[in-house]
């Protein structure tokens, strides 16, 4: 297990490495950002300074060791746009991207599951092929298209809910967040809604499989004829033998969401990381995109190194053919 | 076991071979199989139906939206049903450029078709050579080439094809590219997993025994009998394509409105809808949702009828 681990971690740390090399050199080939970040009218010399001051008169090689000999010293760089350090910048909209995400994680666990166990519980019902169909819209239908559809109907239209931003904020525990003001609140919940379709369509199928799967199996089938309600099987033996592999796939997705929003904060107007992203790559904000991409890249390494190493742990033939 | 000749057995997977089928009497089979679902039998007309307009638009509608010179300001935010100074009715109104929306979105839809298309036969091909080069070959090849596949997998396609189109810069051919690279991951999963069952059945042995080349045994012996489950992957995928250009497009980094796609017309569409200027992208938006989700169930409905468990 121990060399296992040693050549997973090794692998882990080349595959950052490799991928902070392409996203570096990647991201130099766009444009070039002082001529987005100086009015055009700058004399030379004004110009020089600041292409010296961001070391880009330095070739790409000796940038790139910069860049990592920085990150190592715990400093991403300064964005060229706000003008201040990309760690503090990107903490700055982390709460909002995860309050985001939580209510939408909320919102599609408390739909998606009652709603999948109902479609394998009854998989023949008009319900059980209206849920279907459903989840069907939320895996295929883009989601920015989802959500200017919320907006023109709940915003424009009725005028009930905001139609971006985040509202007013109030500090809870360490941070801000707009969930602890009822502003807030409808600010949150249409975009939180928007994000929660694609995992709550992704939900509903897993559930409803595992429903599916197992109505036929011998335990079932065994509490059945013991007389048990249908209601006291399906929560309380039904629900805790499919939850595992539920929790496993809906843990891996929460990476994604992060992508994912992307999208809705962008539609929402909504000040997370998302559309720090975004708004980086259109004014061509460099280390913005250089250190949110490498921090994407560890996220999704760290995520894969886990799941592995818990497979291997689960089952020793993963293990055995990987140390070979 | 398997004495099913692999060069024209297709779905011989699925048939259990009795009589030695024709490809003609497979096809058939799909085909009358296939029309048991009636919404995706609708479906497939619905999209050959989208295809004829998309491919037909520039003898179909009345205006070339490519074309500035034919665009008036006075024409500009005409909302649907009005007739403008080209002197037939806007059925779905114009943009804030005197654009026809109908004209715009059937162009738009054409240039979704090819890039979704390209993109997806081109994932596709990568898809198919990686997956088959990492069963066939195994060891070393096999577990790098696998590697990075997982760990594209486990990256959101949107996220990739995002940081990719921003480093290509704007374009059709930099979406495709962009796009296949976002994509190819899918099918390479799919293949290698077909493959690596397959590569162990006896009749691949038996070709290896023989002096064939690597590469006919790998594409006219084992590809055969893995393009099944591919086959339901490209229409999804190609569906995914479609929808993944309009969010770029969406998000600003996709098309330009001068080569108007479904995404940039929406996105353009956008930022109206605050003063009640719905038809900018609303219809724009219907026409996507359409064409989504008419090949996700077809898809679906090719999955079902592919699938073992259900032949009869």
């Amino acid at each position: 297990m121990f060399g296992y681990l040693i050549g997973r971690l090794s692998q882990a740390v080349v595959v950052v490495f490799a991928m902070s090399i392409i996203v570096f050199v990647g991201v130099y080939a766009i444009g070039n950002p002082i001529d987005v970040m100086i009015d055009p009218g700058a004399t030379q010399e004004i110009r020089e300074n600041l292409i010296r001051q961001y070391g880009l008169d330095q070739p790409l090689w000796r940038q790139y060791f910069t860049f990592v000999s920085n990150v190592f010293h715990g400093d991403l760089g300064r964005s060229m746009v706000y003008n201040i350090s990309v760690t503090s910048l990107v903490f700055s909209r982390l709460p909002a991207t995860v309050e985001l995400v939580l209510v939408s994680v909320v919102i599609a666990t408390l739909i998606g599951i009652p709603a999948g166990l109902y479609a394998g519980y009854k998989p023949g019902s008009l319900g059980a092929k209206l849920i279907m169909a459903l989840s069907v819209l939320g895996f295929s239908v883009p989601t920015f298209w989802i959500g200017m559809l919320l907006i023109m109907g709940f915003a424009v239209e009725l005028g009930w809910l905001p139609s971006g931003g985040r509202g007013e904020v109030a500090r809870f525990l360490w941070f801000d967040t707009s969930l602890a003001t009822p502003n807030g609140w409808s600010h949150v919940i249409m975009p939180a809604i928007n994000l929660s379709l694609f995992k709550m369509g992704l939900l509903i199928r897993l559930t409803r499989a595992g429903m599916v799967e197992a109505m036929g199996a011998e335990y079932v089938r065994f509490a059945r004829a013991q007389g048990l309600p249908d209601q006291q099987i399906v929560f309380s033996h039904i629900l805790r033998n499919i939850s595992i592999p539920i929790v496993t796939v809906f843990g891996l997705e929460l990476g994604s969401t992060l992508a994912f929003a992307v999208v809705t904060e962008t539609v929402f107007n909504w000040p997370g990381v998302g559309k720090l992203i975004i708004d980086s790559i259109l004014q061509l904000d460099r280390p913005v995109m250089v250190s949110y991409l490498v921090m994407v890249v560890v996220l999704f390494v760290m995520i894969n190194l886990i799941v592995d190493l818990v497979y291997a742990r689960l089952d020793p033939r993963v293990r055995l053919k990987g140390g070979a | 076991m398997n004495n099913s000749s692999p060069d024209n057995s297709n779905v011989a997977d699925s048939s259990p071979i009795i009589a030695r089928e024709t490809t003609a009497t497979r096809l058939r089979n799909f085909w009358s199989d296939y029309c048991e679902s009636r919404v995706a039998l609708m479906a497939l007309f619905v999209i050959i139906a989208l295809t004829i307009g998309a491919f037909g638009a520039p003898w179909l509608v009345p205006q070339d939206p490519y074309d500035l010179s034919l665009l008036e300001w006075s024409d500009a935010f005409l909302p649907p049903g009005e007739v403008g100074s080209g002197g037939y009715t806007l059925l779905l109104g114009t943009d804030n450029a005197g654009r026809d929306m109908l004209s715009a979105i059937l162009y738009g839809l054409r240039t979704s078709f090819v890039i979704g298309l390209s993109a997806g036969v081109l994932a596709l091909t990568v898809g198919i050579t990686v997956g088959l080069s990492a069963a066939y070959f195994g060891g070393r090849l096999e577990a790098l080439l696998m590697r990075i596949v997982d760990l594209q997998l486990s990256m959101p396609a949107i996220l990739l094809a995002l940081v990719l189109v921003a480093m290509l810069g704007q374009g059709v051919p930099q979406i495709i590219l962009a796009l296949v690279v976002a994509q190819y991951a899918y099918f390479a999963r799919t293949t290698h997993g077909a493959a690596s069952v397959e590569r162990r059945k006896d009749y691949i042995e038996a070709a290896r025994s023989t002096p064939l080349p690597t590469r006919r045994i790998m594409f006219r012996h084992l590809l055969p009998n893995v393009l099944p489950p591919l086959i339901v992957v490209a229409t999804v995928q190609v569906a995914s394509a479609i929808s993944l250009e309009a969010t770029l497009s969406f998000l600003g980094v996709g098309l330009p409105l001068t080569e108007p796609s479904l995404g940039s017309l929406i996105s353009n569409g956008f930022k109206y809808i605050h003063a009640g200027r719905y038809w900018l992208s609303i219809y724009p938006g219907i026409f996507l949702m359409i064409t989504v989700v008419a090949i996700n169930l077809v898809g679906d409905q090719v999955r079902t009828v592919l699938d073992p468990r259900n032949s009869r």
